[in-house]
C-alpha cells in the first residue's frame, strides 16, 4: 500500500507521523559521527599507493601485533561468551539478595574510563601487586604478557555478552525448559537441545561484539601490555606509534585493516543471524 | 493409571509471618481413566496442584509429608523426568527452533540409548501421532507458522509421545478463542475415550469443566469445595460458593416477617423463619410477568435484550436489587410478552436456593414457586 502511494505520488500518506524528520535527522547524525570520519581516514589513504600500503600492512612487527590482537581477543571472547552466559543465566533465572547490584556491575567496565581499568588491572597483576604476588610463584605471569592482554580485554568487553544474552533469556519462558524436564530430558540435555539453541543467536553476536571490541581497545591493555615489539604489541598501539611518529597515512592503513576485519565480522554475524531469526518468527526459512 | 493424593499441602515464601499458602492440606483420589476437571478462580491452587501431581513443585514436607501415588507407586519423591506423566502447558511451551516432527519426537529422541527405540520406530511413532492430531501434512513446519489451536494440538502429540501413564493439562484451551475452543474440548475427549489415560485438566471456565469431565474437582482459597460428576454439581451443589461459581446467579437478599420476605417495594411470600434471609435463583428459574401474583411481587425495569442462541437473556434493574438480576426466557415467552427496553414489569421466581451461613450444613432444597 505505501509504496502503491509512494510510487503514484498520490495524498495518502503513512499513519505514522514523522518519517522524513526522524529518518533525516538520523541519517545526518550518521553521517557526521560515524560517515565523516571514516571517509576522512580513507581520504588519509589516498596518500599512499598499493605498494606503500600493502608494504605497512604486511610490515613483520604489525603483523605480529595482528596476531597478539587477535589471538588475545579469541580467548577473551571465548572466556567471556562461556562466563557471559553464565552471568546472564544467573540473573535472569535465580532470585538472590543482592541481583539488582550484580546487575548493576554488570555495567561498570561501560562506565570506568578504560585507563582506569587498564591501570587498575596492571597494578593488581605486577609482581608485587595483590594477585601477581599469589600467581607469580605458581609460574602464572600476567602482566606484561598476552595473558594480561586478554584479560583487559575480557575486563572491557564482558557487558556485551551479558546485555545481548540477557533479554533473550529473559524472553524465554522457564515452561519450555519443564516442558523438557517432562519429555523426560536431562538437565544438561533440555539445556543443549532446548535453552542453548534459543540463546545461540544472541549469543554468538554478543561474543562477536565482545571479539570487535577487543580488536579496537587500547587504554585498558596498554598499561598491562608491556608493549614488548613483536611480542606483546597490540594492533591499536601499532597505529598510536605511527601517530606519534607524525605517519598519518601509515596509522590509517593500519586502522583500515582493523576497520575491515571488524566489519566483515560484523556483518558476516548479522547475515547468519538473519536467517536463524526467521525461522523463530514464522518465515518459510 | 490410579492418582492418589494423600495429605498434600503447599506453602510458599519462607515459613513463618510471610509465607503465603497455596493449599491446604487435601486428600484426592482420582480413578484409573477418569478425565478430572480441577476448576476455580484464579488463586485457588488448582495450578499449584496440578503442577505438585507433575512433580513441577514439591509439596510441602512440614507439619506432615504428604504422599502421591501413580496406582501403587510411590512418586512423592520421584523427578518430574521420571514420574511418566504428559504436560500440557497453557501457552503450549513449544521448541520454537524445532519443526514440528522435531517437538514431537523430542522425548523419544533424547531417551537413555538403551532404552531408546529405533530411528525408524521413531519416525513411524510421530508420524502415527501427527495423524491422530491431524498435522501430518505440517510435520516440517516451524511453531510460529502455526495457529494457536494447532501449536497446542502439537504440544499434545508430544506429550503423548512417550505414552503416558497421565496427562495432565493445565488451561490447555485457555489462549485459543471460543470456536477453537469448543471443537479441540470436544477432541479431546474423544482423544480420552478411545486412548484411555488418566488425565487431569485445570481450568477457570465453568463450562468447559462441566462439559468435558467425568468429575469436577471445584476449588477456592486452596481448599476442595466439592468432588462430583457435572450433573450432581449442579443440581446439588454443597455450598454456596459452588452455586456461584457454577453459573449465573441472582441476589433477593431482605427481611423475612411472618411469612414474608420484603425488600424495598419487592416482597416474596417463603415459608421461612424470621429474620435476615439471602435467597439464590439461576437466571431460568425467573420468569416474567405483565402483573404481579399474591406471592410475588418483585417489579423491574428491563435494561437490556439479547437474544443470543437457544434462549433470550434479559436484564433487569430495580432499586431494591443489589446488583442487576438476569433472566433467559424461551422465544416463544419473549414474543408474547414483546418486551422493549425500558418496560416495568414482575418478575416471578420458579423456585430459589438457600445457603445458611453456618458451615456444614447442606442447603435448603430449593422450593418450588406457585407460578
Amino acid at each position: 500500500m505505501i509504496t502503491l502511494a509512494l510510487r503514484a505520488g498520490s495524498s495518502p500518506r503513512r499513519v505514522l507521523p514523522g518519517f522524513g524528520l526522524s529518518l533525516g535527522v538520523s541519517l545526518l547524525f550518521v553521517s557526521l559521527v560515524l560517515l565523516l570520519p571514516m571517509t576522512g581516514l580513507f581520504g588519509q589513504l589516498a596518500d599512499l599507493s598499493l605498494a606503500q600500503y600493502w608494504a605497512i600492512i604486511t610490515d613483520g612487527r604489525v603483523v605480529a601485533s595482528y596476531t597478539v590482537t587477535m589471538g588475545a581477543a579469541a580467548v577473551a571472547a571465548i572466556v567471556n561468551a562461556a562466563f557471559g552466559l553464565l552471568l546472564a543465566w544467573v540473573l535472569v533465572r535465580y532470585e538472590f539478595p543482592g541481583r539488582r547490584l550484580l546487575d548493576a556491575l554488570m555495567d561498570l567496565p561501560f562506565a570506568l574510563p578504560t585507563a582506569v581499568a587498564g591501570i587498575t588491572l596492571a597494578t593488581l597483576y605486577s609482581s608485587n601487586g595483590w594477585m601477581g604476588r599469589l600467581l607469580e610463584p605458581l609460574g602464572l605471569q600476567v602482566a606484561y604478557t598476552w595473558v594480561g592482554i586478554a584479560l583487559a580485554m575480557a575486563f572491557t568487553s564482558i557487558p556485551f555478552v551479558v546485555r545481548t544474552v540477557q533479554p533473550v533469556l529473559e524472553d524465554l519462558p522457564v515452561e519450555v525448559d519443564e516442558a523438557a524436564l517432562t519429555l523426560g530430558a536431562s538437565d544438561g540435555t533440555a539445556f543443549r537441545r532446548v535453552i542453548l539453541p534459543h540463546l545461540w543467536p544472541a549469543l554468538v553476536t554478543g561474543t562477536g561484539l565482545a571479539f570487535v571490541r577487543s580488536l579496537g581497545e587500547f587504554g585498558a591493555i596498554i598499561f598491562i601490555a608491556g608493549n614488548m615489539p613483536y611480542e606483546t604489541e597490540i594492533t591499536a598501539l601499532m597505529i598510536f606509534v605511527k601517530l606519534q611518529e607524525y605517519d598519518y597515512a601509515g596509522a590509517s592503513a593500519i586502522a583500515s585493516v582493523v576497520l575491515f576485519v571488524s566489519l566483515a565480522l560484523l556483518l558476516a554475524i548479522n547475515l547468519w543471524q538473519g536467517r536463524f531469526i526467521k525461522r523463530l518468527h514464522g518465515g518459510m526459512g | 493409571m490410579s492418582i492418589r493424593l494423600q495429605n498434600i499441602a503447599k506453602t510458599y515464601g519462607p515459613p513463618g509471618r510471610g509465607a503465603a499458602r497455596a493449599l491446604d492440606p487435601l486428600d484426592l483420589e482420582i480413578r484409573e481413566g477418569e478425565l478430572i476437571g480441577l476448576l476455580g478462580p484464579s488463586g485457588s491452587g488448582k495450578t499449584t496442584l496440578l503442577r505438585i501431581i507433575a512433580g513441577l513443585e514439591a509439596a510441602d514436607h512440614t507439619p506432615a509429608p504428604g504422599r502421591i501415588l501413580f496406582g501403587d507407586r510411590d512418586v512423592t519423591h520421584v523427578h518430574v523426568r521420571d514420574r511418566r506423566i504428559g504436560f500440557v502447558f497453557q501457552h503450549y511451551a513449544l521448541f520454537r527452533h524445532m519443526t514440528v516432527y522435531d517437538n514431537v519426537a523430542f522425548g523419544l529422541t533424547v531417551m537413555p540409548r538403551r532404552q531408546r527405540p529405533t530411528g525408524g520406530e521413531i519416525r513411524a511413532r510421530v508420524h502415527r501421532l501427527l495423524e491422530m492430531v491431524q498435522l501430518e501434512p505440517l510435520a516440517n513446519r516451524y511453531p510460529a507458522q502455526l495457529s494457536g489451536g494447532q501449536q497446542q494440538r502439537v504440544s499434545l502429540a508430544r506429550a503423548l509421545a512417550l505414552r503416558p501413564d497421565v496427562l495432565l493439562l493445565d488451561e490447555p484451551f485457555g489462549a485459543l478463542d471460543a470456536k477453537v475452543r469448543q471443537e479441540l474440548r470436544r477432541w479431546l475427549r474423544h482423544l480420552h475415550d478411545e486412548l484411555n489415560f488418566t488425565s487431569v485438566f485445570v481450568t477457570h471456565d465453568q463450562e468447559e469443566a462441566l462439559e468435558l469431565s467425568d468429575r469436577v474437582v471445584v476449588m477456592s482459597n486452596g481448599r476442595i469445595e466439592q468432588i462430583d460428576t457435572p450433573d450432581s454439581l449442579y443440581r446439588a451443589p454443597a455450598n454456596r460458593f459452588v452455586f456461584e461459581f457454577l453459573g449465573d446467579v441472582n441476589h433477593l437478599e431482605g427481611e423475612v416477617r411472618d411469612g414474608t420476605l420484603t425488600c424495598g417495594d419487592a416482597r416474596l411470600a417463603v415459608e421461612l423463619p424470621d429474620g435476615p434471609e439471602e435467597l439464590l435463583l439461576r437466571p431460568h428459574e425467573v420468569k416474567l410477568a405483565e402483573a404481579p401474583t399474591a406471592d410475588a411481587r418483585l417489579p423491574a425495569t428491563v435494561t437490556a435484550i439479547s437474544p443470543v442462541g437457544a434462549e433470550v437473556r434479559v436484564e433487569l434493574a430495580a432499586d431494591w436489587m443489589a446488583s442487576p438480576w438476569l433472566a433467559t426466557l424461551r422465544h416463544a415467552d419473549y414474543e408474547r410478552l414483546d418486551l422493549r427496553r425500558g418496560q416495568r414489569l414482575y418478575a416471578l421466581p420458579r423456585r430459589w436456593h438457600r445457603f445458611p451461613a453456618e458451615p456444614d450444613t447442606r442447603p435448603t432444597r430449593a422450593r418450588e414457586a406457585v407460578s
